[in-house]
């Protein structure tokens, strides 16, 4: 092969590399087994984390990329691709990650932030980002640091999908009120979401957000995945309602089968059957303000 | 005309819009339908298979009941074309990688592919690939790509990496490791629609 003809890490390759994943869930491991459970029932990829979010929210202190030889396992036990969580501003910790052949980074609150200013400044990669978001001014900022897929933030670890439905339909209609704008309304919009106006212009002709977008952030059963793909998510993070359900095996499978079978309500109905009880939860109102994860980051 | 194209997850509006574009570039019409479920492939004139995952997709195309549907498709004679995982999907066996999850693969071609034949996501390229039936270089999108490692006699080989073939085609059947619905160059889905047209 004749290396110098190749193009790696182009924004067409890490945004092309998102659009793979769309109608799939991604769902969020800590070892081997549980990765290959997630890709027997039909997992698109895989979080290879050191503790799912409801257990970092449950233990406290401060949370930081994964063990690499947990990662590592992973990456090798699965054909799936693996993605990896860094700390907001982390740079190095991507660094790492994208050594150890994960296949996309992300950039998320669920982690301690390590810089309270900066996020990562994503372009520089060859490893496609994805990173959260709780509005189309966040989103665009994020893409135009290098973010090659948007998720909602909702809020991690609480098996509570009120925020994540929130985040979706605030952004879904921001976009929508877009339409119809001159290119001087764009640009004032622009200024006041704090986004580049090019991105917000190119929104508003694309009428979505110029990449992939998921959901994320309390996704719990396969209604509440369903429910997400119907708000127009492109596909779901799963985090910790899987491997804190009852029964993952047949969670997974199910919320996958959910997924596809989103607008179909008997179908939704069938799969939901018999899968044991989903993860216990929290619900996002009783969290004392300093434990909210989704306002970290800006 | 009716072209489907396998909605069960991936880059499926990406090949809806290249279609779309492709079809009014010749000035032809055809309805196009994306398909998640078991009843629609038999009222359809031509296939895509899209880029997306292929492990999700074989499994969900067993469990929705599409996999013999296509068979009958192929053995019609219809065209039938896959991009990155469809030809993981199109392939009759595979790698151990493909091997061990698993794959179901539904056999269109005979071929045996490799699943990431490339390498992992930092390991992707974009690079000009020669194909026979263009007269300038095609910009190929190859992520976490495969090849196709050996082929049956019946299989003409369009285009090779090295030892990897990464475009085929057999009888009504096209395979490509990269994903010509990711940029606006419509030459590849022209040269299927020359199939159907």
């Amino acid at each position: 092969m004749e290396l110098e003809k190749l193009r790696h890490g182009t924004e067409l390759i890490k945004r092309g590399f998102a659009k793979m994943q769309k109608g799939g869930v991604i769902m969020d491991v800590v070892n081997p087994e549980q990765a290959k459970i997630a890709e027997e029932a039909g997992a698109v990829a895989v979080m290879a984390l050191q503790a799912v979010p409801a257990d970092i929210r449950k233990e406290g202190g401060v949370a930081r990329m994964a063990d690499p030889q947990i990662v590592a396992d992973i990456v090798a036990s699965v054909t799936i691709p693996v993605m990896g969580k860094a700390r907001i501003g982390h740079f190095v910790e991507a660094e790492i990650l994208e050594s150890l052949g994960v296949d996309m980074v992300d950039e998320s609150e669920v982690l301690t932030p390590a810089d309270n200013s900066y996020h990562i400044d994503k372009n520089d990669f060859t490893v496609p980002f994805v990173c959260g978001a709780r509005n189309l001014g966040e989103a665009l900022r994020r893409i135009n640091e290098g973010a090659a897929m948007i998720r909602t933030k909702g809020e991690a670890g609480t098996g509570d999908v009120s925020e994540a439905v929130k985040h979706m339909k605030q952004i879904m209609g921001e976009v929508r009120a877009l339409k119809g704008m001159t290119k001087e309304e764009l640009i004032a919009i622009a200024r006041e979401i704090e986004a580049p106006a090019e991105l917000v212009i190119e929104t508003a002709e694309m009428q979505r957000i110029p990449v992939v977008n998921f959901a994320a952030g309390g996704v719990a059963t396969p209604a509440d995945a369903a429910l997400m793909m119907r708000m127009g998510a492109d596909g779901v993070f799963v985090g910790s309602g899987i491997f804190k359900s009852e029964n993952p095996e047949l969670m997974a499978k199910a919320i996958v089968e959910a997924v596809n079978n989103c607008d179909n309500a008997e179908v939704l109905a069938e799969v939901s059957k018999g899968i044991g009880t989903g993860m216990k939860g929290i619900s996002v109102d009783s969290i004392s303000e300093g434990d909210i994860l989704q306002n970290r980051g800006w | 005309m009716l072209i489907g194209v396998i909605a069960i997850q991936g880059d499926v509006s990406e090949h809806v819009e290249s279609l779309e574009r492709a079809l009014a570039e010749r000035g032809e019409e055809a309805e196009i339908v994306t398909i998640k479920h078991k009843g629609t492939v038999p009222e359809c004139d031509a296939l895509i298979f899209p880029g997306g995952e292929s492990t999700t997709l074989g499994k969900l195309l067993i469990r929705e009941g599409i996999g013999d549907e296509i068979q009958e498709m192929k053995n019609a004679g219809k065209p039938i074309m896959g991009t990155c995982a469809g030809m993981i999907l199109i392939s009759k066996s595979g790698d151990e990688q493909v091997a061990k999850t698993h794959q179901h693969l539904l056999g269109l071609m005979d071929t045996t592919v490799n699943r990431n034949a490339f390498g992992r996501q930092r390991d992707s390229f974009e690079m000009e690939l020669d194909l026979p039936f263009l007269d300038s270089p095609y910009n190929a999108v190859f992520i976490r790509a495969p090849g196709i490692v050996d082929a049956g006699a019946d299989v003409k080989v369009l285009a090779r990496i090295d030892d990897m073939i990464v475009a085929a085609e057999q009888s009504n059947v096209l395979a490509f490791a990269f994903h010509p619905e990711l940029t606006l160059d419509t030459r590849v889905h022209q040269y299927f629609l020359d199939k159907l047209f």
